[in-house]
C-alpha cells in the first residue's frame, strides 16, 4: 500500500497555497508535515482527506480498496475532536467504533482504545467536564476504535501534556509497524519511528 | 444496519440530553395558539372555524425553531466531516438525521395539537383527523427542513434565512393539512387530502435527503 499525490496544486479562496506537489509515503511509513502557520499544512490535509478538491493533480492509495476513496479509509481527525460534550466519554467512544467499525461494535476495543489514552477511569463522566487535553485524547482515541489503514492528522499534541504526546506517539508507531499510513501535520519534534519529514516551506521555494 | 441504528440512536439521546430543542417547539406551539382566541375575541364559531388553520400554521413555525441543529451542531465539533468520510452515504445520513429531527419534534408536536384544539374550540369530529394529518404530514417538514439547515449550516444566525428558504416550501403540507381537517366535517370526508398529504411527506422523504446530502458536500469543502 502506498499514498500517493501527483503534482497537486491546491487554491484557497484565489490565493494558491499548493504549487506543484508530489510525494508518496510507503506502507508502514509516517510523513511529517511542517512549515509555519499559513504555509498549507491543514490545507493539504484536508486535500488528501478529499474535503479539498485540488485544482490540479490527484491523491491516490495505491493498494487500498478500490470500491472506497481516500477519505473512506482515512481516519482525518483536525482541530476539532468529534465530542458530543452531552454523552459520557463511554458513549462517545462506543458510537464511532459501531459507527466507522468495520465489525460488529466491540467494547473490548473501545475500552482498549480508551485505556491506550489514559482515559480509563473516566468513562462515565460527561464529555462536557474534560479538560481540552482531555478532549482531545477523546478525539484521538477515534484512531483505535475502529482500524483504517491512513491516519491524517493535524497538530495532534495540540493541547495534550508531554505523557498524552508520548502515548501518541506509540499509536502512530504501532500503526506504520502493522503496515499503516500515517501523515501529521506538527510543530514539535515528535521521535517517530519510521518516519520522513517534508517542509513545505522548502517545497514552495524549490517549486 | 449496525450503523443506522447507532447514528439515529446517538441523535435521539442528543435531543433528549440536550432538551432545550423539544421543549422550545412545545412551548412555542402553546404560547402561539393560546395567543389567537386572546387576540381574536372568544366567538366560539370564528375560532371553530379557523382552528385547524392556526393550529397547522402555528405547528409549522414550532418545528422551524429546531430545524437549524439538524446539521449545525455536527458541523461545529467536527463531527460531520467523519460522517461524511464515513461508511454510510451522505444521503442516508441526512434520512437518518431527519428521521431523528420527526421523532423528537414532528411527533410531540402532533400529539399536542389535539390537546390545543380544545383551547380553539375544534371541533369534535375533527380531532382523529387532527392527529392523523399532523402525524402524516411532519415528515415533510423534518425532510425538507433537513434541505435548509444543510444550506444554512454555515450561516451564523442562519435561523432566518432557513425560515425564508423552507416556508415556502411548505405550502403544500399545509394546504392539504388544512383542508383534510377542514373536510372532515363536510359530506365528502377527508380522504383525497389526506392522501395528498401522505404524498407529498413520501416524495420528502426520497428527495430531501439527496438534496440536503448535495448541499453538505458543497458545504464541507
Amino acid at each position: 500500500m502506498q499514498l500517493i499525490a501527483e503534482d497537486l496544486v491546491i487554491d484557497r479562496g484565489s490565493r494558491r497555497v499548493i504549487e506543484g506537489l508530489s510525494f508518496a509515503v510507503r506502507q508502514g511509513e509516517a510523513l511529517v508535515l511542517t512549515g509555519a502557520n499559513g504555509i498549507g499544512k491543514t490545507t493539504l490535509l484536508r486535500t488528501l482527506a478529499g474535503f479539498i478538491r485540488p485544482f490540479r493533480g490527484s491523491v491516490r492509495l495505491d493498494g487500498g480498496d478500490p470500491e472506497l476513496s481516500v477519505g473512506e479509509q482515512a481516519h482525518a481527525i483536525g482541530h476539532t475532536n468529534a465530542v458530543k460534550t452531552s454523552l459520557t466519554v463511554l458513549e462517545n467512544a462506543s458510537f464511532w467504533n459501531a459507527y466507522l467499525g468495520p465489525d460488529a461494535p466491540s467494547r473490548a476495543r473501545v475500552d482498549a482504545a480508551l485505556r491506550h489514552f489514559g482515559l480509563e477511569e473516566l468513562g462515565e463522566f460527561p464529555a462536557a467536564y474534560l479538560s481540552a487535553g482531555q478532549k482531545r485524547r477523546l478525539g484521538l482515541s477515534r484512531l483505535l476504535v475502529a482500524g483504517r489503514p491512513l491516519w491524517l492528522l493535524d497538530e495532534p499534541t495540540a493541547s495534550l501534556d508531554a505523557a498524552s504526546s508520548e502515548r501518541l506517539v506509540a499509536a502512530v508507531d504501532a500503526h506504520t509497524a502493522t503496515g499503516g499510513i500515517a501523515v501529521i501535520a506538527t510543530h514539535l519534534p515528535l521521535g517517530l519511528e519510521r518516519a520522513q519529514t517534508l517542509d513545505l516551506a522548502a517545497q514552495r521555494i524549490a517549486a | 444496519m449496525t450503523r443506522v441504528w447507532a447514528l439515529l440512536h446517538r441523535d435521539l439521546r442528543l435531543a433528549v440530553r440536550e432538551g432545550g430543542a423539544i421543549g422550545t417547539a412545545l412551548g412555542f406551539f402553546l404560547v402561539v395558539v393560546s395567543l389567537m382566541p386572546l387576540g381574536l375575541g372568544p366567538d366560539l364559531n370564528l375560532l371553530a372555524r379557523i382552528a385547524a388553520g392556526i393550529l397547522w400554521i402555528a405547528l409549522l413555525l414550532a418545528a422551524l425553531l429546531s430545524l437549524n441543529r439538524i446539521f449545525e451542531a455536527d458541523y461545529e465539533d467536527g463531527t460531520l466531516d467523519v460522517l461524511a468520510t464515513g461508511p454510510l452515504p451522505l444521503e442516508l445520513v441526512s434520512a437518518i438525521k431527519a428521521l431523528a429531527h420527526w421523532i423528537t419534534t414532528g411527533i410531540p408536536l402532533a400529539i399536542l395539537a389535539p390537546v390545543l384544539g380544545i383551547l380553539l374550540n375544534l371541533d369534535l369530529n375533527a380531532y382523529p383527523v387532527l392527529v392523523g394529518t399532523t402525524l402524516v404530514g411532519t415528515p415533510a417538514v423534518s425532510f425538507l427542513g433537513a434541505v435548509g439547515a444543510a444550506l444554512t449550516m454555515k450561516t451564523r444566525r442562519g435561523g432566518l434565512l432557513l425560515a425564508l428558504i423552507v416556508l415556502p416550501l411548505y405550502v403544500p403540507t399545509l394546504i392539504f393539512g388544512i383542508s383534510a381537517v377542514s373536510a372532515s366535517a363536510g359530506p365528502s370526508g377527508a380522504g383525497s387530502s389526506f392522501l395528498i398529504l401522505a404524498a407529498v411527506s413520501l416524495v420528502t422523504m426520497v428527495l430531501g435527503p439527496v438534496a440536503a446530502a448535495a448541499a453538505l458536500r458543497i458545504q464541507i469543502q
